[in-house]
Formats: C-alpha cells, sequence, structure tokens
C-alpha cells in the first residue's frame, strides 16, 4: 500500500514503512542530514533534516519536526522550502561550526567532505561566533585510520556502525556535552575488521584513510574507475582511485546485493601491493648464469617467444583463480582445452567443482549477501568467515536481528527508528551456530559455538540434515552431546523463515561442503526459501571452475607424456598451491617455463621468461564470485613500463606460435565474444558491460572528475606539449577528463560525484531509491540459476569419526584477515596488522609437549619442515594444530598430519 | 487544612519506623487495593482523583499508567520506576519526602506497581541524596521484612499473589538522568541520553519492556487517594487540579522552605506568607516559580494560582512547585548565565541545537557580564530561544533551558541592554 503525501504543495506516492527523509532524498531533494544513514537507520541527534510539517490543509503555521523521525505516512504535509525550516537547517550548521576548524584546505576530506555540501546547502556563510574553539588530543588508532577530533560534529555516526552495525567493542563516545568525545579508552590500534567504514560513514575529516596520507590526493584529481575487489570470492564492487602511476586509495562501491556501503578492511587496504617495489614491470629471461633473470628489451623477448613456441614444441598453460576469466580463457585458447589446467590442487579443484555441482544444479539458491542480511537462522559449517570472507560476517552480525525485529513490529515501531528497535532487541539474538575447528570473530553474536576436527564437523553436519529428512543418512555412533546439538539446530532451522547454511572451501574437506549441502537440501523440502553460501577462496575461484576442472595433478601428468613441454604459468605462485615437493618436481617435468605474473614469488624465480602482468589495476576483466555472478573490473590507470593485460601476452605468444587466433583479438570484446561462444554459460559476460563502443552522446566515460587539475602542467617538466591521453581499446571508459558528464549505466559508474554532493554520499543520486539498487539496476549477472526442481540424492560416504593418532598431529590451516591472502600482504598498512607467523595449540596438548606460550616448536610436514614459535588457544581441540594460512613456510597442503618435536633453547 | 503528604514527617525530618508508620495508617492502603481492588481500579481510582504529575510536566498519572498493555499477551517483565532524580536548580521537594517519610513513597510505588501489574521496580536516587539513600534501605528491608514486598505480597487471594521486587539504585550524578528516557538508558547501564518517543516508555521502557516512571511526589500522593477516594483528593485542592503539592522558595526570602499547601495556593501567599517575605533591604523583582527551567513571573504575577492551567496561562510552568526568587539586588544577567552555565555543561551532547546552542548563550551572557557585550547579542540570546524551542531538540532541556532567558529578555530587557551600553555590569563594583 502506497501512501499520498505533500511536499511543498506537490503530490508523491511514496511507501509509508519509509521516514520521510528517506522518502525526500529518494524523490531527489536536496535535505541535508548527518547522523541518518540509509544502512543504519534515524536517531534523530543532528536535527539538520528539519522540515515544516502541517496538520492538513488549513493548517499555515505548521511546527518543525525532524524528517528522518517521521513517518511518510498517508496524507502527511510537509514542506522543505519553509523559510523557518530552511533558517532552522542554517542554524543547526552554524552550531556545528562554531567549533569545527576553518581547516579544508589541509584537511584530507576537502573536496568530498559532507559537512562542505550540507553548509553550502543551508546557505551558512557568515560566522557569528566569536568565542574559543574545543579543541581535542587526537589518537593513534593503527595503521589504516588517522584521527582528527577537533573536526567532529558529534553526529554518532562513527559509534553506531562500529559498535552497532560491525560488532566492534574499541571505539565509543566519552564525556558529555560539547565535550563528547569519539575514539579509543586509550591509545591503539582499531580492533574491528571492518574499521576502514569509518572513513565513508564519517561525514567529514575525523577518520580518514591513512594510506591515502601517505601519498595524499584529492577526489577530484584522482582517476577512478569501477573495479572488484581482489582479495577473496565475494566480489565486493570497489572504486580505486590512481594518480600520478601509483594507486591511492579504495573506497566502496554500492552494490545492493553484494556489498551494499561497505567493504572489510581487508579489501580496502590491499590494494597498496599494486604500488610494491615487488611488482614485475619489465620482461626477463634467464641469462646465462643459472638462476638469474635478465632484462631484456621487449623486443628480444617477443623474437624470443618465436624460438622457444616453434610449431610442434608442445604446450601445457596452467591457469589462476586469481586470474580474470579473460586472461585464463586466453590460455585455455592457446594450449587447447586438453592442455590446460585451472592451476589449484586436485582437492580444491574437487571442492570448487562439488560446489559448482551444489549450486548449478540445486534445487538450493545461493545467497546474495543482501539475502544473507535477511535471513533469520543460520548455520555456519566449518568457516572463520572473518578471516576468510569477511564482508559475509558482517552480513551475517545483521542477519541475527531478524528474528529479534519481530517484536518491534508486533508493537509497531518503524523499522527505520534505530535507537527504539534497538531498545526492543536489547542483546537478544536470532539463531547463529557456529561449528568450526575453533573459536572465531563472530562467537559474540553466536547462539553456540561447537569446535570439532573437521570430519566430526561434517559428520555433526550429516547428524542435522537426517534429523531434517529421514532420507538422508544417519550418522552413528555420534557422542550424545553432539546429538542434542545437532537436535537443537534442526529444530531452529527448521522453525525459521529464511533459513541458511554457510561453508566453504577453508578445511579442505569435501565431506563438510557435502554436509552443508545435504543439511540445505533437507531443509528446503521443508522450507522453499531455504539458501546456501559456500565460500571460495579467490577472487575468480568459481569461474576458473566453469572453464576448467582439471588440477595440478593432471598438469604434471601431461607434463610427463609431453617430455620438454613448454609450460605458461598464468598469475599463479604454485608453491602456494601444493607441497614444495611437487612443485618442484613439476617445474623438473616442464622444459622451457614462461611466467606471467606481476609480482615476484618463488614460481617467478623459476621462469626462464617472465612477462610483466597487469594487476587489477591496470587491466579490465571479468570475474564470478561464489554466487556465480560475473562482474567486470576496468582499468584505473594505463598499464605503464612492460606491464600489459595477461591475455595480450598471451595473444604474443599465439602470434610466436602462429596460432589462428592471433590477430582476431583486438579488445576485450573480441575476447569475451570468444568466449561466451565456446562456453555458451558465459553468454551474460557480454551483457554485464556495455561493449567498448557504447557512447553517450558520442562521448566516452571519463575516468577523471570534471575538477582534475594539472592536466596541461602534469608533464611541464619534461615537454610543455600536453600528451594526447592514453587511449583505451577495450573500455567505453576514458582517460581523461573530458567526456559524458551525465549518469554512466550501473556498471560503468567511475565515482560517486553529483552537483551540490561531492562526498561519497553523492550516491544518494544514482540509487533508484536511497537503500535500493542503483539507477538502471545492479550491475553484474548471475552465471547458475540452479533448478528448484531438482532432488540430488544424498552423498552416502560419511567420514568416520576423527581418530587422534599417536605420535602426529592433524595440522589445520587457520586464516588471517590480514596475512592469509596472498596480495594484500603486500600492502605496507596490511603487513603492519599481519600478525608473526606461528603455531596453535591447545594448552593441554602444549602441556602434554612440554612447551610453553612463545617457545619454538618444530613441525614437518611430509618433506617441509618449519620451526614456529607457538601460541596458545583454548578453542582449538586438543589433537589439532593451527597454522597460519598462507603464511611464508606454511605449507601449502594443508589440513595435513604433522610431527612435532620441541625446539631445544640453544637450538633457537 | 489537610497535609496528607507531610502529615508523619517529623520536624526533624526522622522517617518513623514501620511499626509507627502501621499505627499511622500507613499501609493502609495497600491492604485495601490487595483485598478489595483491581489493577484496573486502582488505575481508575487515580484517573478519577485529576492527580498530575509533580515532577515538572504535569501530565495527568491514572492516564499515564492506563497505556500499559494489561493482560496476560502483555510483554513481561513490567517496571515501575520512582524518579527521585532531584536535580532541577531549586528544587529540593522530593528530598523531605525521601527522607521524612519513604515508606508512604514505598507504598505508593506498591500500588501503581500493582495497578500496571509491574513485577520489578527501580527507585533512581539522586546521588548526593546519602541521608535519603539509607533510610530507603532501611524502609526497604523494612517492607521486605512485613511481606509488602517480594513474593505473593499480603498473601491475598484477591490479588492473586502479586509480586513485586523493589530495588534502590542510586545515579551517578547527571541532570539528564532526570529525564524520564535518559533516566532509563542510565538505568541500564547506557549513556545517559534521552530516547526519541514513540515508542513511550509504558510500551518500550526499561530493557525495552512495558514501564511506568513517575516523581517521588506523585507515587506519594497515590496511597492517600485510595484510602480516601478521588474526591476526598480533588477537594484537597483550590482549583481543577487535584490534591495538595509540596511549594517551595527559595532566594532572599525571610524563611526558606517548603509547605504542603493546596494546588491553587497563590504564588503571593507562598513568598509573603509562608516564606516570609522578602529579607530587609530587598525587593521583590520577579521569581521562577517552579524552578530553573521555567519562565519568570514578575510583580503583576503574584495572584496568580498555583496549579497547572493558571501558571500556564500567565506565560510560565508550575514545573516543581518550587519557587526561585530574584531580588532587586541580584543582576538578572547574572542569574540567568548561571542558570545556562549549568544547562550546558548538563546538556547530554546528543542534540545539535542543545549542545552547541546552549554553550553559545552560556558565552554570551558571560561577555555580558564581563562588559563584553556586543549590540547583537540580545538578537542572538533571543533568536536562540526561539531555536532550541519544542520540537527543535531532542528532548526538553534545552527548551526548559530558554524559558528563564526568553522571559528575563522580556521582563528585564532593561538590564541586558545596560549591560552592553555600559560596557559592564551594573551590579558589579
Amino acid at each position: 500500500m502506497m501512501a499520498k503525501i505533500f511536499i511543498d504543495g506537490k503530490t508523491y506516492e511514496v511507501d509509508p514503512a519509509d521516514n520521510l527523509l528517506h522518502v525526500a532524498l529518494s524523490l531527489g531533494f536536496d535535505l541535508p542530514y548527518f547522523c541518518w544513514h540509509p544502512a543504519m537507520g534515524s536517531v534523530g541527534a543532528c536535527r539538520q533534516c528539519a522540515v515544516k510539517q502541517f496538520k492538513d490543509e488549513n493548517d499555515t503555521r505548521g511546527r518543525l519536526v525532524m524528517a528522518c523521525m517521521t513517518p511518510a505516512a498517508e496524507g502527511t504535509r510537509i514542506s522543505i522550502h519553509d523559510p523557518e525550516a530552511a533558517e532552522f537547517r542554517a542554524s543547526v550548521i552554524e552550531w556545528l561550526m562554531l567549533n569545527h576548524p576553518h581547516d579544508c584546505p589541509v584537511c584530507d576530506e576537502g573536496g568530498e567532505c559532507h559537512l562542505q555540501d550540507m553548509t553550502v546547502m543551508t546557505g551558512h556563510v557568515y560566522r557569528r561566533n566569536r568565542f574559543k574553539k574545543r579543541t581535542y588530543r587526537n589518537q593513534y588508532l593503527g595503521p589504516f585510520i588517522h584521527h582528527e577530533m577537533n573536526r567532529c560534529i558529534q553526529c554518532y555516526r562513527c559509534v553506531r556502525f562500529y559498535r552497532d552495525y560491525a560488532g566492534g567493542r574499541d571505539l565509543d563516545v566519552f564525556a558529555a556535552h560539547d565535550h563528547v568525545y569519539f575514539g579509543r579508552h586509550e591509545d591503539g590500534v582499531l580492533e574491528s575488521e571492518f574499521s576502514g567504514n569509518l572513513v565513508e560513514v564519517c561525514p567529514t575529516g575525523v577518520f580518514t584513510d591513512k594510506t591515502l596520507q601517505q601519498h595524499y590526493t584529492r577526489k577530484w584529481d584522482l582517476q577512478t574507475a569501477p573495479s572488484i575487489c581482489a582479495h577473496c570470492g565475494l566480489g565486493c564492487n570497489t572504486i580505486p582511485g590512481e594518480r600520478y602511476g601509483s594507486l591511492r586509495r579504495i573506497v566502496n562501491r554500492y552494490h545492493e546485493e553484494v556489498n551494499g556501503y561497505f567493504l572489510c578492511d581487508r579489501g580496502r587496504y590491499g590494494y597498496e601491493f599494486v604500488n610494491s617495489p615487488e611488482r614485475i614491470r619489465q620482461s626477463r629471461i634467464k641469462s646465462a648464469q643459472p638462476g638469474e633473470l635478465g632484462i631484456v628489451p621487449v623486443e628480444e623477448v617477443l623474437s624470443r617467444l618465436g624460438e622457444m613456441l616453434a610449431p610442434g614444441t608442445p604446450l601445457v598453460g596452467i591457469g589462476s583463480p586469481r586470474a580474470s576469466l579473460e586472461a585464463n580463457f586466453a590460455l585455455r585458447s592457446l594450449t587447447g582445452p586438453e592442455n590446460f589446467f585451472a592451476g589449484i590442487s586436485a582437492n580444491e579443484a574437487r571442492l570448487h567443482h562439488r560446489i559448482l555441482n551444489i549450486l548449478r544444479e540445486g534445487p538450493v539458491p545461493v545467497a546474495s549477501l543482501r539475502e544473507v542480511e535477511r535471513s533469520d537462522a543460520v548455520l555456519v559449517l566449518g568457516e572463520d568467515l572473518t578471516n576468510t570472507a569477511p564482508r559475509l560476517a558482517l552480513a551475517l552480525r545483521q542477519s541475527v536481528r531478524n528474528q529479534p525485529l519481530e517484536r518491534a513490529r508486533q508493537r509497531n515501531i518503524d523499522l527505520w527508528n534505530d535507537a527504539a528497535l534497538r531498545e526492543i532487541i536489547q542483546d537478544e539474538k536470532g539463531p547463529l551456530y557456529i561449528l568450526a575447528p575453533a573459536g572465531t570473530r563472530l562467537d559474540d553474536v553466536a547462539t553456540s559455538t561447537t569446535h570439532l576436527a573437521p570430519d566430526d564437523l561434517a559428520r555433526l553436519g550429516f547428524a542435522i540434515a537426517h534429523l531434517l529428512d529421514s532420507a538422508a543418512p544417519e550418522v552413528s555412533g555420534l557422542p550424545a552431546e553432539l546429538s542434542s546439538r545437532a537436535e537443537e539446530i534442526a529444530e531452529t532451522l527448521k522453525a525459521a523463515k529464511n533459513p541458511l547454511i554457510v561453508s566453504g572451501t577453508s578445511l579442505g574437506s569435501e565431506a563438510v561442503i557435502q554436509a552443508a549441502a545435504s543439511i540445505a537440501w533437507a531443509l528446503k523440502a521443508v522450507n522453499p526459501d531455504t539458501r546456501i553460501v559456500l565460500t571460495v577462496p579467490e577472487r575468480n575461484s568459481l569461474g576458473l571452475a566453469l572453464l576448467d576442472n582439471k588440477d595440478l595433478d593432471d598438469a604434471q601428468e601431461a607434463l610427463e607424456r609431453n617430455p620438454n613441454a613448454m609450460l605458461v604459468i598464468l598469475e599463479n605462485d604454485l608453491y602456494r598451491r601444493a607441497s614444495t615437493g611437487s612443485i618442484d618436481k613439476l617445474f623438473d617435468s616442464a622444459g622451457q617455463v614462461v611466467v606471467i605474473d606481476s609480482l615476484e614469488n618463488r614460481t617467478t624465480a623459476k621462469a626462464d621468461l617472465v612477462l610483466p602482468a597487469a594487476t587489477f589495476a591496470e587491466g579490465d576483466g571479468t570475474l564470478v564470485n561464489y554466487e556465480g555472478r560475473a562482474q567486470r573490473y576496468f582499468q584505473v590507470l594505463p598499464p605503464r613500463d612492460e606491464i600489459r593485460e595477461s591475455w595480450r601476452w598471451i595473444d604474443e605468444l599465439m602470434r610466436a606460435r602462429h596460432h589462428e587466433l592471433h590477430g582476431t583479438w583486438n579488445d576485450l570484446d573480441d575476447v569475451l565474444r570468444a568466449l561466451s561462444e565456446q562456453a555458451p554459460v558465459f553468454a551474460p559476460v557480454l551483457e554485464i558491460a556495455p561493449p567498448e563502443g557504447f557512447r553517450l552522446v558520442e562521448q566516452k566515460i571519463p575516468r577523471q572528475p570534471h575538477r582534475y587539475s594539472g592536466r596541461t602542467a602534469n608533464r611541464a617538466n619534461i615537454t610543455v606539449h600536453e600528451p594526447k591521453p592514453p587511449d583505451d581499446p577495450d573500455a567505453p571508459l576514458a582517460f581523461s577528463m573530458e567526456g559524458y558528464k551525465g549518469q554512466p549505466p550501473p556498471s560503468l559508474i567511475p565515482r560517486y560525484w553529483a552537483p551540490g554532493w561531492n562526498s561519497v554520499q553523492a550516491l544518494n543520486k544514482f540509487q533508484a531509491e536511497v537503500g535500493g539498487p542503483l539507477i538502471g539496476g545492479s550491475p553484474g549477472r548471475r552465471l547458475i540459476e540452479p533448478s528448484a526442481e531438482a532432488r540430488p540424492s544424498y552423498p552416502q560416504d560419511i567420514p568416520d569419526a576423527f581418530v587422534p593418532r599417536e605420535d602426529e598431529y592433524l595440522a589445520l590451516p587457520l586464516y588471517h584477515i590480514f596475512g592469509s591472502e596472498e596480495l594484500s600482504r603486500l600492502a605496507p598498512a596490511i603487513a603492519e596488522r599481519t600478525p608473526e607467523v606461528h603455531a596453535v595449540l591447545h594448552p593441554a596438548l602444549a602441556e602434554k609437549l612440554a612447551a610453553a606460550d612463545g617457545q619454538s616448536i618444530q613441525i614437518r610436514l611430509e618433506g617441509d619442515t618449519i620451526r614456529l614459535p607457538l601460541r596458545l588457544d583454548a578453542s582449538l581441540p586438543e589433537d589439532l594444530v593451527g597454522l597460519p594460512a598462507g603464511f611464508p613456510g606454511i605449507p601449502a597442503n594443508l589440513p595435513g598430519w604433522v610431527k612435532i618435536e620441541l625446539v631445544s633453547e640453544e637450538g633457537a | 487544612m489537610e497535609s496528607p503528604l507531610t502529615r508523619n514527617i517529623q520536624p526533624d525530618r526522622v522517617p518513623l519506623d514501620i511499626k509507627a508508620v502501621k499505627r499511622a495508617g500507613g499501609y493502609e492502603a495497600l491492604r485495601k487495593a490487595l483485598k478489595s481492588m483491581t489493577p484496573a481500579e486502582v488505575t481508575d481510582t487515580v484517573k478519577r482523583s485529576d492527580l498530575k504529575g509533580r515532577g515538572g510536566a504535569g501530565f495527568p498519572t491514572g492516564p499515564k499508567w492506563s497505556f500499559v498493555p494489561m493482560g496476560p499477551e502483555a510483554p513481561r517483565p513490567k517496571y515501575l520506576v520512582v524518579n527521585a532524580d532531584e536535580m532541577e536548580p531549586g528544587t529540593f521537594k522530593d528530598r523531605l519526602l525521601l527522607e521524612g517519610d519513604p515508606h508512604q513513597l514505598i507504598e505508593g510505588t506498591i500500588l501503581a506497581a500493582y495497578a500496571i501489574q509491574a513485577e520489578v521496580g527501580y527507585i533512581f536516587l539522586r546521588a548526593e541524596y546519602k541521608e535519603a539513600e539509607r533510610r530507603l534501605r532501611k524502609a526497604i528491608a523494612e517492607a521486605y521484612e512485613a511481606g509488602y514486598l517480594g513474593r505473593n505480597i499480603l498473601g491475598s487471594a484477591f490479588s492473586a499473589g502479586f509480586n513485586f521486587e523493589l530495588h534502590l539504585h542510586v545515579s551517578a550524578g547527571r541532570y539528564m538522568c532526570g529525564e524520564e528516557t535518559g533516566l532509563l538508558n542510565s538505568l541500564e547501564g547506557r549513556r545517559a541520553t534521552p530516547r526519541a518517543k514513540p515508542p513511550f516508555p509504558q510500551v518500550s521502557g526499561l530493557w525495552g519492556q512495558p514501564t511506568i516512571v513517575n516523581n517521588v511526589e506523585t507515587l506519594s500522593c497515590v496511597p492517600h487517594i485510595i484510602n480516601n477516594g478521588p474526591d476526598w483528593f480533588k477537594q484537597l485542592s483550590y482549583t481543577e487540579d487535584g490534591g495538595t503539592k509540596i511549594f517551595g522558595a527559595s532566594g532572599r526570602v525571610n524563611h526558606p522552605g517548603l509547605w504542603e499547601l493546596p494546588l491553587g495556593t497563590t504564588l503571593r501567599e507562598l513568598i509573603f506568607e509562608h516564606a516570609g517575605g522578602m529579607k530587609p533591604g530587598y525587593q521583590f523583582r520577579g521569581v521562577l516559580p517552579g524552578g530553573a527551567s521555567t519562565d519568570f513571573l514578575t510583580e503583576e504575577h503574584l495572584d496568580v494560582k498555583l496549579d497547572f492551567t493558571s501558571v500556564q496561562k500567565a506565560g510560565s510552568r508550575l514545573g516543581t512547585g518550587t519557587a526561585i526568587v530574584l531580588d532587586d539586588q541580584t543582576c538578572p544577567v547574572g542569574m540567568v548565565l548561571n542558570l545556562e552555565r549549568f544547562f550546558a555543561q548538563e546538556s547530554c551532547g546528543w542534540c545539535t541545537p542543545c549542545r552547541e546552542g546552549l554553550p553559545w548563550i552560556a558565552n554570551t551572557l558571560e561577555a555580558l557580564e564581563e562588559g563584553e557585550g556586543l549590540p547583537g547579542d540580545l538578537d542572538l540570546l533571543a533568536s536562540h530561544t526561539r531555536k532550541l524551542g519544542p520540537g527543535n531538540t531532542f528532548c526538553a532541556l534545552a527548551p526548559g533551558a530558554m524559558e528563564p532567558l526568553q522571559s528575563a529578555l522580556k521582563y528585564f530587557r532593561a538590564d541586558f541592554e545596560r549591560h552592553i551600553e555600559e560596557k559592564r555590569c551594573p551590579w558589579r563594583n
């Protein structure tokens, strides 16, 4: 039911469940605000959105109300332009500016400051206050956030986001009256994995991006483009910004279904790997001295390629879940499908294909993050989501509110009335069961946590499935305590309206994923609104799985079948995929090795020829996230030096090989067309963004804002002639400030900026409704839509209960948001937050081994031996060892049985 | 003239113990209610008495109770909270009742809890009221021992085993805690910021549960209404607002103090009879009739009846009924500055106009007092009295703070102007 309301005499049809501010902004009015946030609701603190409300058509006096706290009820009559309301709004700014420093020119927020925008919008211009301003002491908050409290206007958004929304505990509001203070109880690193959102949540320059500050550039001087986060499989949408060839920052790019308004700190701060000194910028060929790589001119590289790739030389290609669909497809086209391999371990490939089958065949649809937020009973099986898929953990944190919210509905409390909702809900949480090997950062909102070895987790999962559907196989010999836990979980899931099962690949256990699917299938028969989420580790894990299902073991076999085959490795450090021994063997079996990658690693060190690849910042491409959603990212800056997009290097290989496809791919659209012809599942990728030839009023969309400065002076020290902007042959975006100034289609939005709205909050102007989809719809397309009618048969192979061994311990990978992911760990700010490499034991096991916290132990797994300091964690089951996944020296082939030895003090 | 509220209060304020209280008729009303009246009848009786809240806002008590959801479907538990956070400058009337007759308050509290069927009650006491704290603790313990608190109160089959636990909570001390929703937040261990209404506390109060917050004096009236009936209560007053009221006076009067008088007693009678008139050498200039957050009244208003309606008609509010008298040898600007400093200091910092506007006002008044006033200052102050009005701010603190200022600007404008013209405070040497 829509309601008819009147704004300044005009009639509008609106949703009466919304408040007047939400409605007014959605209708396009410029009504200033501070404390309200579309994802966090209204609290009525700042009093900035005052409008005049009239009782009826005869009421001429009216009274001021706060739009954010007033429902858009049928017949509501308001005036935004009423002089008294306008004067009051200007007064609110005047009050806020009494103490705000006049330091815009030296403030990092300047030029994209919501407070600046709102000040201009209300017309407050003249300072009347003649008294001293208040001042505060600023705090050190860690490597991500710079703190400048004097600028604070006390909108309370920071604590509402940090505490209420993200569950952080170490940022709060202190003191009272006009000395309210927002910070920590003492200086220190902000603990929340979502602290970076403060930069965008804060309407002015109190919390600013500390990494941006290291190489500061104004928003108007940043070249930006739509991008996709490179640091996990969720596919959050981002906007990276570049100046003078280096990446300066990442801000959120709103996607209604995926990341909404928020990013995790890995996604926001991992970008600096692009600027890393480890970047490969030149082609290199192995010189006469063994083990040395020499930089050679690209022309020589190309001619050498011709020799190396003489027809008849067998070719083996290894792709990567870190590379785009286009790059992987190009390599697959070069080698032929039979000689292209996915570049992941056999076990990981098996997991990805299991997940793909579960999603593809149905019947349970995958949940978008938006749907995750709306679920009302959740089971997490085997994942530490804050560390493996952080933004998903933030979404789950919202889901626990849904059941308690029912009580607010019963008492007719508006769902935007945030403080009232939290009052009703108090500490009550909806069901969230976490079954994992050890404690997680979501435990504080969990109904219960159960810590077990992977096989036991799977067994508990299968037991829940059996309770939901007796056709699912029974688990025999489950301890009574776990049986009753299974019963409780099954009953709770059955009673929910929107139940969700979450699992993923992080434990390397197919049984865990199978168990999660079985629960979802069993539940689906009871409740058609059941959803599933299966997380994958990398930005294109699922895209690669859709393209190919052959793993590194298969590659080894192929190399053995074709002695002296040339091995082409695409954006992949194989030593992160399998044991050192098996990768060494792979290289021993290969002939010449060509590696296309962006950063130095153990694999590039093995190469005979290294070709410098573009990162996400310098190349375009398509990625498929955990839900099968294909999304496009675009170059932020043109590749410099000899860096090229991987598919363009592969096209060079094709030329050298006299491959029939060479010359048929002039731009990205050609590659995508070929891809969709070869594999029809990818047909929608052609539609997820307009083709290169797309123009608006015959113009491209400029990556540089209309106020981009220094265009004619940037290179004046070299030449006074302004160079022609670089061409972008692949996208309808231009490396220029010239171009179409209006709103582009949603997949091509390079930044949020609108007249009068210079801050990130200009986003309001790009949405069909605030908090809703972008005008033109959400970008990206799901490639997989499961059949709702599918009736998969339950897997029968339930693993045996975990049995500890006499002299060995099962080592599990434990994940760290800062440190486990390959690329982001090279960003200095992330590195500062990365823990030292270590091993985790239960205190009882440590005692058994006579080891103390901090002492070093030696761990042996197959051929690898590592020495690690010990950390104790009572949440880890006693017979397990936790190792930080993805850290230097930590074996890639986890889980695995390891031997542990104490290192004597002299030895250390 | 009857004075039910102070009947049992000794001149030295040492309260009677529970035996003496019972001998004096204490807890009779509770017995009557629990043995013969339904909760709805208790509420109805209070409704018919026209009892209005004595905390300052004057909201009718019976109707307030009737907004609480009743019946088996009602959310549980429900709470009854006693607002004993008496922090309004110039107001000390609840202190008399708390120190002098804590059992009267406890009985009223149990009756109110019975009416709304609350299981748990809290007395939220001002931090500085140490004596009251001691006496309340003793009285609550006595009431538990006598079976007036706890489980199955009075063992009455009629009231179906009514249970009520009463706790004393001592505030850490902020003016905002006296605002009923700020009080609730504080009681929950949160910052004492106010809450938006709706939802009202009757629907979502303490820990999100149905809650009634009543002032000490309001609840102290309830046993007498139950004992003697609503008509008796109404006839206690001179006007349509029922009952007596603890009135007070401070300032340069001969006998500052507190008196229980019928509602409708005139301001003149209060100041010039009960308070004994102005001290020798001082002339009456004005009065804040109901605490710091009420408008000044002057000579011309001395015959105004002190009840909710009449004081409002005269341009002020009855408030807490405790008058602060301004004399001719005190600078009205200085007096208002003192008040505005207090309000600026006590702002919780939640909403912009209050947090930022009040310090600006205080700074401006201070400049006037220091001889640094500028011609535009009075316009600035006047515009603040409008902009910090009800509805513009989040709660009633800032609008209350504007009442003495706006009326001072009206009645003592010449004094403000002299500060600017003479570039000094004329009252200072």
